[in-house]
């Protein structure tokens, strides 16, 4: 007999839904149906029930074909490569659980590795801009009962985080904002049309990597200054117009995306959306949230956070001091520059999500890849070891995108034999322990 | 008259398709038919000749890409284009960051000249060509 699982937390996006229903084979192996979950949500967890997933660690030979290994000597391999490498990109850690990342870290402390997540091609910028001048922000809980103006900037909610318009920012009514949609006016600025900007009630578009300007111009009206005609392609009266609007909100919000991250001015810009909302705070209550790709992008950045005071890229290569540059130990830059001797990669793909470059420049160094399935990456891989999906066939503590901490579900059990992340980690730590007892380091 | 080859400005984004593919599985085909097309504005496919669902070599300051034209469905403006993120739009993506861990997924010029004839590699593919792993 099917049994529904109830309150499953998704493991997709940085909303973190935690309303999914699951239906599950009555020998708890299979999973039979998802309900209330976005369209990727649901591929998600149909994926797990998908024919032809890796169950055993693979090896690359020499003619380029993968051959079956065992766990023990996929562990063996990995423990000997990073103990052997001066400076180990440890990168990934956006799709996996706090428990598992915490481990992580204890492996990079004693090999002397470099911590790097998702957020280095993402939200990296943000992260920067917050260091530089923080940032006033919230919980969604906050945003559905009491925001009454919401400023979607260079995102796209309609595409990535499929139900965040539905649950928190749009549609939703609240305890203070009982008419729902009705009662909340929706600003989009972005440089395309997009879906979100279709459900939004005005629509501002500006000239692709003009948002710096945009924004200044926006502090500028805020404080009753001049403006020229046009700036990056928008009418100065529009912009008065909606900076007098956003002063006379009850409680209003931004949210921000790639469009601010990865077009000219980086962090700049974002630096300039924070002191917007610090300005707007002068005339009502006002707050600033980015908008987190990947579910535990947010985990990984609380983990590192508190264990070593940076929230990505964290170099533990000088073993008695946690450094992190931009620019110097950002994921990128060390395989641009060829700086690192080894690639571990965990719980991401950068094959499929890095600039060519970058994985030309990790192809041509010992990389081990832990995936649950086959990606771009593993294909370039000296080893692939498959692992249980965190939030479906594991549970673990995740962040959601407003540092709000969730403890996702197990669903199903994984397929027999293989390992979840946290017991790999442990028996690559233990492993490296007796290498280095040996003296290998 | 239409150009031979036009200049635009590349940005690369999510699409809820490619975030179902990429779920589906980097080898799917869902995933293939999300990430292998290049938004286009009707006024540059027609400065550029090019019919609808017609294939196009994508070149940027670093490489090029086999991808195939179709027209937006999330408005742009003449002159902006944009392939959905994935192995096809970072064989195009400058990977400089400027010091800031961040390569340039949006705003780099791109010229784009029609290539019908040309097949379009598949994920795993593009990747390990880009690498040399392919071996011929």
């Amino acid at each position: 007999m099917p049994k529904e699982v109830t309150d499953v937390i998704c493991p997709f996006c940085g909303t973190l839904c935690d309303d999914l229903i699951v239906t599950v084979s009555d020998d708890n192996k299979t999973i039979l149906g998802v309900k209330n979950a976005c369209a990727i949500g649901a591929e998600k967890f149909n994926h797990q029930r998908q024919p032809g997933r890796v169950k055993r660690p693979r090896m690359r030979q020499a003619d380029g074909s993968y051959k079956e290994i065992t766990y023990d000597e996929a562990i063996d391999w990995t423990a000997n490569m990073l103990v052997k490498s001066r400076k180990t990109l440890m990168y990934g850690w956006a799709s996996t659980s706090c428990q598992a990342m915490s481990i992580g870290h204890e492996i990079a402390e004693k090999v002397g590795g470099i911590v790097d997540n998702c957020a280095t091609v993402c939200h990296g910028s943000s992260l920067i801009a917050i260091e530089d001048v923080g940032v006033p922000s919230c919980t969604l809980g906050e945003i559905k009962n009491r925001a009454d103006r919401v400023v979607f900037w260079g995102c796209n909610p309609a595409h990535a985080h499929p139900r965040h318009m539905s649950r928190y920012s749009i549609f939703p009514r609240g305890f203070f904002t009982v008419k729902g949609h009705k009662g909340r006016k929706i600003y989009c600025v972005d440089c395309r049309y997009t879906d979100t900007a279709k459900c939004a009630d005005e629509f501002i578009q500006v000239q692709q990597g003009f948002d710096y300007e945009l924004l200044n111009a926006f502090r500028t009206a805020a404080r009753g200054e001049a403006l020229p005609d046009t700036v990056g392609g928008v009418p100065k009266e529009k912009i008065y117009e909606i900076v007098e609007d956003l002063k006379t909100a009850r409680f209003g919000i931004i949210f921000f995306g790639m469009g601010l991250t990865h077009t000219m001015g980086r962090n700049h810009n974002i630096d300039i959306a924070i002191n917007l909302t610090r300005d707007m705070n002068d005339h009502t209550k006002f707050a600033i949230m980015a908008m987190r790709g990947h579910w535990n992008v947010t985990g990984s950045g609380q983990v590192l956070g508190w264990q070593y005071g940076f929230p990505y890229a964290v170099d533990l290569s000088r073993r008695d001091q946690a450094r992190h540059q931009t620019g110097e130990t950002t994921s990128v830059d060390l395989l641009n520059r060829s700086e690192v001797e080894a690639c571990f990669y965990i719980a991401t793909d950068p094959g499929a999500h890095f600039p060519v470059d970058a994985m030309i420049s990790s192809s041509r160094k010992p990389t081990v890849t832990i995936d649950p399935h086959i990606n771009c990456t593993t294909e370039i891989s000296d080893i692939h070891i498959p692992v249980a999906l965190v939030g479906v066939e594991v549970g673990g503590c995740a962040y959601r995108m407003d540092n709000v901490p969730i403890e996702t579900r197990k669903v199903v059990d994984p397929p027999e034999g293989v390992l979840t992340d946290e017991e790999l980690l442990t028996r690559i730590n233990h492993r490296v322990d007796e290498l280095m007892a040996k003296g290998g380091q | 008259m239409a150009e031979k080859k036009i200049t635009l400005n590349m940005i690369t984004c999510r699409t809820i398709q490619q975030g179902v593919g990429m779920e589906a599985g980097k080898t799917s085909q869902k995933y293939f038919d999300a990430c292998t097309i290049m938004h286009m504005h009707p006024e540059d496919m027609k400065r550029l000749g090019v019919w609808k669902n017609t294939n196009v070599k994508v070149t940027s300051s670093v490489g090029s890409v086999i991808v195939k034209a179709v027209e937006t469905r999330e408005d742009l403006v003449p002159g902006l284009a944009h392939i959905p993120m994935g192995p096809w739009a970072n064989r195009i993506v400058p990977a400089y960051t400027f010091s800031t861990g961040e390569p340039c997924f949006k705003g780099f010029p791109v010229d784009v000249e029609i290539a019908a004839n040309e097949r379009i590699l598949g994920a795993v593919e593009v990747l390990q060509d880009a690498c040399g792993l392919i071996r011929k």
